[in-house]
């Protein structure tokens, strides 16, 4: 059986979205970006391969009634990766730790990782499940939390772990783990618990799979698609690829918003879910997700709180820039003037929304449904903002908003590698709900 | 090509030795410019913007637009403008690397850019020379009014032809001036015919980005000259050979090999990556086959031509009334729309300026009455003048290759939305 892979590289995270030859999702795979397009892909692929093979082994070995438990094998492979990844960070940190502060505070981060990799399966074993988060997020809160509890045992310096920590973060995000797949596998095994019978099974079922898994064609989009080593024809733009992956998800909506990493694109789709119109911000990142992630930077929060934090305001502070640039100045200003944090942020989320109306309005406007993806469609208050707005714009409007809209660029691409490219399209009906179900089941 | 540079370096050249040769000096702007009438009176023009865009593409505007900060200017103010005040505090180095003279008058002959006003007002301070400043009422319904012509033409008479005779001394030729217009309608004949050529497919020519090279000597000190004679004779029988040939465009890589693409664009090009910014287009196989910026000296599409209006003053009123940035938005939107449909356009694409409110103020209105004229969706790219750190290379990548992607699949979605 052909798999057919979409790449969407984004400033923020990379995600891949691996399909069959019927438009079924068969696996994800999404990573920071970071500074490094090539490892961001490659990681996204793989782990989006690994997810399709597991979903293979599920439909091979489902169905029978004594199956089995394909998940565990699944959330072990998920979590034994993560130790890897753990294993390299945590070598780094210490590593760094013990040059720039004492050997102490070496000792210190090695025995903390320890704690953290006798606990991956709780601390990473969600990741199986929840396809729309990361290791570095669930590695970091667990990490700074036991930090700062350790510096409070005045067993390390904390400002030597966190520097420590910022800096061989992003290096292990940018490297491949050298472990091959064989090995993984023998590891995943071992952490599943599984009974004899149940393991030899699933070991078979895994090589069985082996030969279904080759992909017959790629897609890539995203702002860093130029550097996916692919023929121009296997390059689309995140706008086509944003537009048939959202109409994929929702068959009706004629109106796409996106509010990316450094992107906000307003898109306009006809019935088919090809691109009528569409308008983008211009060079300047303000009021896209990566002010957000400013924002929570000078607020000293994680990206996830902002929404919930702002829901809690009273009123909407009137903000005047979003550029990223001024907005910790004017931030600073607030809060030295005593407003409250909440009310600062409700009227920061605002903001963003006002740009984003504005180029929604240059598109043409939310005919009918308004299907909103990117990293920002998870934030509460931006939702519940832009259901007003558009009300008071437009009327009554439904607004869709996917658990995993995340990943929708990386859809459209992956439905783009199998339909043979843009020219091609419209593609067969019958395969558009399926992807949708799918997606949705996922 | 090559005679263009020739021509450009001997007019340099010949600036620069007006004090010795005893040539009076004119500051003037290129939208609607009264060069027949400065050549005329036997004074050489120098044209501020365009010493802007050159000292941009030899990429030295970057340095003189910080310079003009330094000096105290705001980061929103018209990059010309600082590129000019930056050039002048830098010793006022032309762009071939020869000074430019001071000049003896400064000839406001468009007053549409309010910017263009204050830009003199500043040089003004700086000279301590002589200004004529002729007021051309902005065409708010779309055409000039036969008052509008007489109330130019009068000002020409009253204020500009007398602040000229003073300054060079002379009284002003008549009959020079005549055949002067005479000589500029030939070569105003011949571009146009070569900016309509671009109605063939495949286009022999591309009307933006090669189009301001074949604007380039008609818009500025050339005009009315012989050698502007020869150049637009020369250029017609090249693209006719062209044309003949069914050839496409040259482009900096050399012939397009396939026209995949034809587009207008409104709005000038930026300068200090112009051929980045080309290069998205020419890659995607996209010519450009009609663009309002080659209109921004004067526009020729409605049958204007100097001299043919007898009285050599009301033709240069026509001419300076008609400059396409003295349009209202709707007679832009118009004209944009005709382009469009007269010269087959796939899509069409606004450069919106970051630094010159004059053209970019009403583009998105617009945009959206092209789309409604004409059906074609639009693109929308930010760039600036000559301020470097206005263009994203990325950005406009990205943005024009999701323009012609959508276009694509438009074309194809369209012949096939049945299935």
């Amino acid at each position: 059986m052909g798999l057919f892979v979409g790449i969407d590289l984004g400033s923020t995270t990379s995600k891949a979205v691996v399909l069959d030859a019927s438009e079924r999702l068969l696996g994800r795979g999404l990573t920071n970006t970071r500074s490094n397009y090539d490892v961001a892909a490659a990681v996204a692929r793989i782990e989006a391969l690994d997810d399709a093979r597991f979903t293979l082994i599920e439909r091979t070995l489902g169905g029978s009634g004594a199956a089995p438990p394909t998940s565990a094998l699944r959330r072990a492979w998920v979590v034994s990766h993560c130790v890897d990844r753990l294993r390299a960070l945590g070598g780094r940190v210490a590593a760094i730790a013990e040059s720039t502060g004492t050997a102490s505070d070496g000792a210190a981060i090695r025995r903390l990782f320890e704690r953290i990799e006798a606990d991956a399966d709780a601390v990473f074993g969600t990741l199986a499940e929840d396809r729309s988060r990361f290791f570095r997020d669930l590695a970091s809160a667990r990490f700074f939390a036991d930090a700062t509890d350790a510096a409070q045992r005045r067993e390390l310096a904390y400002d030597v772990a966190a520097a420590a920590y910022d800096q061989a973060i992003v290096e292990v995000e940018n490297s491949e783990t050298p472990i091959g797949a064989e090995q993984r596998l023998e590891r995943a095994l071992g952490r599943a618990g599984l009974s004899a019978s149940d393991r030899a099974s699933l070991e078979r079922a895994w090589r069985e799979t082996e030969g279904a898994l080759t992909v017959e064609a790629y897609v890539g989009t995203g702002y860093g698609r130029q550097r996916l080593p692919f023929p121009k024809e296997q390059i689309r733009s995140e706008i086509l690829c944003h537009g048939l992956g959202a109409h994929a998800l929702y068959p009706g909506t004629r109106t796409v918003l996106d509010i990316g990493g450094q992107d906000t694109k307003a898109i306009q789709l006809d019935e088919a879910g090809l691109v009528q119109n569409f308008q983008m911000n211009d060079r300047c990142a303000a009021g896209c997700g990566r002010y957000l992630g400013y924002i929570a930077e000078e607020m000293n929060l994680g990206l996830h709180e902002l929404g919930p934090l702002a829901l809690e305001a009273t009123r909407a502070v009137k903000i005047s820039s979003t550029c990223t640039v001024f907005a910790g100045v004017e931030l600073r200003e607030l809060l030295a003037l005593g407003e409250r944090r909440e009310n600062i942020l409700l009227g920061l989320h605002r903001a963003i929304l006002l740009r984003a109306m504005s180029l929604l309005a240059r598109s043409g406007g939310v005919r009918n449904e308004l299907t909103f993806t990117g990293g920002v469609a998870k934030n509460v208050a931006v939702v519940r903002e832009l259901k007003s707005l558009v009300g008071e714009h437009y009327g009554e409007r439904t607004l869709n908003i996917h658990p995993d809209s995340i990943y929708t660029g990386a859809l459209g691409a992956a439905l783009f590698a199998r339909r043979g490219g843009g020219e091609s399209l419209p593609a067969p009906s019958r395969g558009k709900p399926k992807a949708a179900a799918a997606a949705a089941r996922a | 090509m090559e005679r263009q540079k020739a021509m450009l370096a001997g007019y340099f050249g010949e600036l620069a030795r007006a004090r010795e040769t005893g040539l009076k000096v004119v500051y003037t702007f290129v939208p609607g410019n009264l060069t027949e009438l400065i050549r005329a009176a036997g004074a050489l023009g120098v044209y501020p913007e365009v010493n802007a865009l050159q000292s941009a593409m030899r990429q030295r505007s970057d340095g003189f637009v910080r310079e003009a900060e330094r000096l105290g200017h705001n980061e929103d103010v018209c990059s010309y403008v600082k590129c000019d005040i930056g050039m002048l505090a830098a010793g006022n180095i032309g762009p071939t690397g020869e000074k430019l003279p001071p000049p003896d008058l400064l000839l406001l002959s468009y007053t549409g850019c309010f910017t263009f006003m204050k830009w003199f007002e500043l040089l003004q301070k700086e000279y301590g020379c002589e200004v004529a400043m002729l007021h051309v009422p902005y065409q708010a319904d779309g055409r000039p009014t036969e008052e509008m012509r007489r109330y130019v033409a009068a000002q020409l008479e009253g204020e500009v032809i007398p602040k000229l005779e003073k300054v060079t001394g002379r009284k002003l030729d008549l009959d020079e001036l005549a055949s002067l217009l005479a000589r500029s309608a030939r070569a105003e004949d011949d571009l146009s015919w070569v900016l309509d050529s671009a109605k063939a497919t495949p286009s022999p020519i591309d009307a933006y980005f090669g189009g301001v090279y074949y604007v380039g000597p008609i818009f500025t000190a050339f005009r009315g000259t012989e050698a502007c004679e020869a150049y637009y004779r020369e250029l017609r029988e090249e693209v006719e050979a062209r044309l003949a040939r069914r050839e496409g465009p040259v482009m900096p890589n050399g012939v397009l090999a396939e026209e995949r693409f034809r587009l207008v664009i409104e709005g000038p090009p930026n300068w200090t990556h112009f051929r980045d910014f080309w290069r998205v287009f020419y890659d995607e196989g996209a010519v450009v086959v009609a663009s309002t910026y080659t209109k921004v000296g004067g526009l020729y599409d409605d049958g204007f031509r100097h001299g043919r209006e007898r009285d050599p003053l009301l033709s240069l009123a026509d001419y300076c009334l008609g400059c396409y940035t003295n349009r209202s938005l709707p007679a832009r939107s118009d004209l944009l729309a005709s382009y469009v449909r007269d010269f087959h356009a796939d899509g069409f694409v606004i450069n919106s300026l970051k630094s010159c409110n004059s053209f970019s103020v009403g583009q998105l209105v617009m945009m959206r009455e092209v789309e409604k004229k004409t059906g074609v969706p639009g693109g929308f790219i930010e760039t600036d003048l000559v301020d470097p750190r206005y263009y994203s290379q990325a950005n406009i990548k990205n943005r024009i290759e999701s323009y012609l992607q959508m276009i694509s699949q438009r074309k194809a979605g369209g012949v096939s939305s049945g299935a």
